[in-house]
């Protein structure tokens, strides 16, 4: 497991049935890109996140495949329909195999 | 050592092909790129946002937003990076609109292509060109 990797999302607590509401996450990680050298010269090898999924009670939100050129410290921003109340969950993958998650709960009313 | 002028030629005409292939390579990768998240299907010009900023001070972190109304997947590019895959993004059911925004790395001052799968099956296409005054692939 990469170091430090500390995943944080941003989701509004409630919101009413049907609405559309904006999630932003960001975790922390190096995104080694695999191109970069070390001051002998030598490559340092690739070490990224490669998948980020967000899912609302099983059902998905958004599915990402991600590569090398997306930016140390990986963040998104999209839109999330919330049909009831119920739990958000990111996952994040690491080319390690590790992995990352996080839960938010979301009230309606 | 001495060369006919036969073997000259072959030297030269070989040395040229050398020259001559990384270009068109290069070129081919966002093609095929393209060609594979399509499957060979024609791909129409606009219908996708694709919002970047025309200078980046740093190529490390640019901040992109992609979008296109009734889209189920948009795939990313920079084709002037050494990897030119940036992220692909499907959107599923509760998606409560289709974009995104995210940030990446751009090596060099190039044109950044969101290719969008729309939900009757065609495909469209947008290109923003991108100046970049410091690079973010180490090196």
């Amino acid at each position: 497991m990469a170091k430090g990797v500390r995943p944080r999302v941003k989701v509004p607590s409630s919101a009413s049935a049907g609405e559309v509401i904006t999630i932003k996450t960001l975790i922390s990680h190096k995104m080694e890109s695999g191109q970069r050298k070390d001051s002998d010269g030598n490559k340092i090898p690739r070490s990224i996140i490669n998948h980020f999924t967000c899912t609302f009670n099983g059902e998905t939100v958004i599915d990402v495949k991600m590569e090398p050129a997306i930016s140390t410290n990986p963040y998104f921003e999209f839109d999330a329909t919330v049909p009831e109340a119920g739990e958000f969950k990111f996952v994040w993958n690491d080319d390690d195999g590790s992995v990352y998650e996080e839960t938010k709960a979301i009230e309606v009313g | 050592m001495e060369f006919t002028r036969r073997e000259t030629l072959v030297i030269g005409a070989a040395a040229a092909t050398v020259a001559a292939l990384p270009m068109p390579a290069f070129a081919a990768t966002t093609d095929e790129l393209i060609a594979e998240f399509t499957g060979g299907a024609d791909v129409a010009e606009g219908g996708v946002d694709l919002d970047a900023p025309e200078i980046a001070e740093n190529g490390n972190t640019v901040p992109i937003e992609v979008g296109a109304e009734g889209a189920t997947a948009i795939m990313v590019l920079a084709a002037g990076n050494p990897v030119p895959p940036v992220a692909t993004f499907n959107f599923g059911p509760l998606a409560g609109a289709t974009r995104a925004k995210t940030r990446i790395r751009l090596a060099t001052s190039q044109d950044v292509i969101a290719v969008a799968k729309l939900a009757d099956g065609s495909f469209a296409k947008a290109t923003k060109a991108v100046k970049v005054t410091i690079g973010g692939c180490g090196g």
